[in-house]
């Protein structure tokens, strides 16, 4: 135990099976892996902060398109219904329904927007060479905790099935909302992955916030 | 090798940095630390108990109510699959099944074994933390159906000739989900990896 090192900093602990690492030994490879259960533990790709804050900036303005234009299109005769994502979200706003309805809005349009929003607040500063805005570190570990409760491309998927459910009742079209979610499931998954949450936490660190 | 808990330290699960024991936060990120999660286990068996009684009514309720001209009809989860078979839509059927019968069921099986076997130190730790990240990984997935009803609902609401509207099993399936993705969330993984600690420490 003599042998460790007394800044803790240089430390990089896995969180899948507690072993601890050191930084001077992991950072050479450029994708390094806990020597025990293979968990990734930090990716060093430098310049991933411009891309990330990219795509979120890109996911965020596409949202918007999603939530107000038309999703979907349903004509059978003379009947057209349309649906935005705002209509899907308050179709279950009555009643007992109403918790449904809450759940449905918070997975597929409040946290993904609050995960990007989150984002770019905390790291849109540095990139530009300013120091951290307060409670930066506060709105990233928030954006991270709410990554499994975001289900937009979950949602993806139940629009194809509810496609073919209704082709045979009625002629469907898809609205610009459809294509922009579309995107916005791409870019969020690129995201995803550019991101190394051990860089930006350290990224953080040093901007001092 | 050597772990955080046996340096006397204590890692945060969300930033990975390390701190030094007693702290109850982490000094870089805030998030709350534990050298190791108390009473993880219990939370597990909890909040799986809830998703599977979420789940009964899930199934033996309607998801889906259709009225057309005079007629009403209610279809749970497994009828909608069965009508969707019925129009030879074998591939959204399947993706229905696996994700509302196959995923759901699958989960609660692979959550119980993985909290019988961790504190009895059965199985390969390797094997474990796998089945874990699948659980983890598919558990958000079930949501599919209850997006479904959702889009339905919007989309067909004409009023005199056929409308649908959602049953009481969304609400159920969906408070299911939600249960068993916290339950699979509570499971701390460092518990399977002590045991190796353990025994390297015996010999």
């Amino acid at each position: 135990m003599a042998s460790l090192p007394v800044d803790l900093e240089d430390l990089i602990v896995c969180s899948k099976c507690d072993l601890l690492h050191r930084k001077a030994t992991l950072s050479v490879a450029a994708r390094a892996k806990c020597a025990r259960c293979g968990t990734v533990l930090l990716v060093s790709r430098p310049r991933a902060i411009g891309q990330v804050l990219a795509l979120a900036l890109t996911a965020a303005v596409l949202m918007t398109v999603v939530v107000f234009t038309p999703f979907l299109q349903l004509q059978s005769g003379q009947f057209v219904s349309r649906a935005s994502v705002f209509d899907t979200v308050m179709t279950f706003s009555e009643g007992i329904m109403l918790p449904l309805s809450f759940a449905v809005a918070v997975s597929i349009v409040v946290l993904p927007l609050t995960r990007l929003l989150a984002l770019i607040y905390a790291f849109l500063p540095l990139f530009f060479g300013r120091s951290a805005l307060p409670y930066a570190k506060v709105s990233f570990a928030l954006a991270e905790r709410l990554r499994p409760w975001a289900m937009a491309e979950i949602f993806m998927v139940g629009v194809a099935v509810a496609l073919v459910k209704l082709s045979s009742l009625a002629t469907l079209s898809v609205g610009p909302a459809f294509w922009s979610f579309a995107a916005i499931v791409l870019v969020v998954a690129l995201k995803d992955t550019l991101m190394c949450r051990y860089s930006l936490w350290s990224l953080l660190d040093r901007a001092g916030a | 090798m050597i772990t955080a808990r046996a340096a006397g330290l204590v890692g945060c699960q969300s930033c990975g940095r390390a701190n030094s024991q007693g702290q109850t936060r982490c000094v870089r990120c805030g998030s709350r630390i534990d050298s190791r999660t108390p009473r993880s286990l219990q939370h597990v068996w909890a909040w799986m108990a809830v998703g599977l009684i979420a789940y009964v009514p899930a199934n033996t309720y309607p998801m889906l109510i259709t009225s057309t001209v005079g007629d009403r009809q209610e279809s749970t989860i497994m009828g909608g699959i069965i009508d969707l078979v019925e129009h030879g839509s074998y591939g959204v059927a399947l993706i229905v099944f696996v994700a509302s019968i196959l995923v759901p069921v699958g989960k609660f099986i692979a959550i119980g074994y993985l909290a019988f076997c961790i504190p009895r130190r059965m199985q390969n730790p390797h094997s474990l933390l796998h089945l874990h990240e699948v659980v983890e990984f598919i558990g958000r997935w079930s949501m599919i159906d209850v997006f479904v009803v959702a889009i339905l609902a919007a989309l067909v609401q004409f009023d005199l000739i056929a409308t649908i509207n959602p049953g009481i099993a969304a609400v159920c399936f969906a408070l299911s989900v939600v249960f068993t993705m916290v339950s699979a969330q509570s499971f701390d993984t460092r518990d399977i990896w002590d045991r190796v600690e353990e025994t390297s420490a015996g010999t």
